[in-house]
């Protein structure tokens, strides 16, 4: 029997808007679900390519899924693409193409230790990866979630974090760049939270998604408490494109973002990573 | 004094100290105990000691005129406070404020400095603890500044 012809990767599926949740002043939740047939199957830390139709397309992470139908998509207001998605409406219809792009090492991680480092809106393509490792907790060794936002105000995803943090089989840890005396909790760059928390490093995935700066100064960090550069992955960013790795928009280095990315193995990375013009 | 020396001891800051610094260093120290809300020290004072964090928590934060202070860093378990008692004039230039009940070493700045102008060589290694400290929070702060999480 002949295989089903697989879709056009090119052609954009139709997708409503099922739901719309207000995250930040601008930044929102979208819950996707395919006009016709099932919703794709996807890996934690993938991307979809979301068309905004008259104004143009973007390359957004999955956050999420809220049941076996949908993604979950958070987007923030940076661009005319990215505000024309983020101000969608339920009841709006929206093109996708994807799942593109590597995910997290999930299942690979499995039997050790679990450390994940995010930064702003770096929490969203990490979200599904923490959601799937608590829900099969018995599977991992010590899980640790470290996040940095800007200000109290501005975290995502505040009351998941909260949900997170009573669990008692999670070392989580939030940290603020800046706060008033109001703030009880940490101040400081998420990047010197990795010294205080605990995990044997031998034995230990570390996950970082987040801006590129953060990342480098996370990367550095989590080599410096002895996390082999073999076992650190990160979420690059770049200016995508087709997504299937031809027009080489995202070119980095020998890689394409999209295709060979965005989830990425740092040691594969290291010579390019610092590199500016790339 | 023995106890202080113990204590001293188990502190990382301190790891790979010599019995005879360690005597030096506790005969500078002494226990402080915050409650919290309460303040190790305030702006434009005589940075007179430091501190080394037992328990607790500590706010570091500026006053602007009209404005609620502003926490620019939280210090917990092990972690130092205070770097103002190396260089002259010797002021701090920033409040530091309890946020939970807090236990701490304070080590007298004057006491210590005196030492370790008498012994170089635990000037040395004072030195070696301190100076990663402090590079490490200026990179922290350079990371604060670029506000990386901001809309570029």
């Amino acid at each position: 029997m002949a295989a089903a012809p697989q879709p056009d990767p090119f052609v954009p599926q139709l997708y409503r808007v099922t739901r719309a949740r207000r995250e930040l002043a601008d930044t929102a939740t979208l819950q996707l679900v395919p006009l016709a047939g099932p919703r794709p199957h996807f890996e934690p830390g993938q991307f979809n390519m979301l068309y905004a139709f008259g104004v143009g397309e973007a390359a957004i992470s999955i956050s999420g899924a809220a049941d076996a139908m949908s993604f979950l998509h958070t987007v923030r207001d940076v661009g005319a693409v990215s505000g024309a998605i983020a101000k969608l409406k339920t009841g709006a219809t929206v093109g996708l193409r994807g799942p593109f792009g590597t995910g997290w090492p999930v299942a690979a991680a499995q039997g050790a230790d679990i450390v994940f480092v995010a930064g702003g809106l770096g929490l969203a393509p990490l979200r599904p990866a923490i959601r799937q490792v608590l829900a099969d907790r018995r599977r991992y060794g010590r899980v640790v979630i470290l996040f940095g936002s800007r200000n109290p105000k501005d975290m995502l995803y505040r009351r998941e974090l909260e949900q997170w943090r009573q669990r008692l089989d999670v070392d989580i840890e939030v940290t603020v760049d800046h706060a008033d005396a109001d703030w009880h909790g940490s101040v400081g760059v998420v990047p010197a939270l990795i010294r205080r928390a605990t995990f044997d490093p031998r034995d230990t995935i570390g996950l970082t998604c987040g801006p590129e700066v953060m990342m480098r100064f996370t990367v550095s960090a989590l080599l410096e408490a002895g996390i082999a550069a073999d076992r650190i992955y990160l979420s690059m960013e770049r200016n995508m494109k087709c997504a299937i790795g031809l027009c080489g928009h995202c070119q980095f280095g020998p890689a394409f973002v999209c295709r060979d990315g965005p989830v990425m193995r740092f040691d594969r990375i290291a010579e390019f990573f610092a590199v500016r013009e790339i | 004094m023995e106890d202080l020396e113990h204590i001293l001891a188990e502190q990382p800051f301190f790891a790979g100290f010599s019995a005879e610094h360690s005597r030096l260093v506790a005969g500078c120290a002494r226990n402080h105990r915050y409650d919290a809300g309460e303040y190790l020290f305030r702006e434009g004072e005589s940075a007179d000691e430091f501190f080394l964090i037992r328990h607790g928590q500590v706010a570091l934060e500026m006053v602007a005129p009209g404005r609620t202070p502003i926490v620019f860093a939280t210090l917990g378990e092990g972690e130092i406070v205070g770097a103002s008692w190396l260089v002259p004039p010797y002021r701090w230039m920033f409040d530091a404020r309890a946020m939970a009940l807090t236990r701490a070493i304070g080590i007298d700045a004057a006491c210590l400095r005196g030492k370790c102008e008498a012994d170089h060589h635990l000037g040395y290694e004072m030195m070696k603890r301190f100076t990663p400290i402090l590079v490490q929070r200026l990179h922290a702060t350079r990371l604060q500044i670029l506000d990386v999480y901001g809309k570029r």
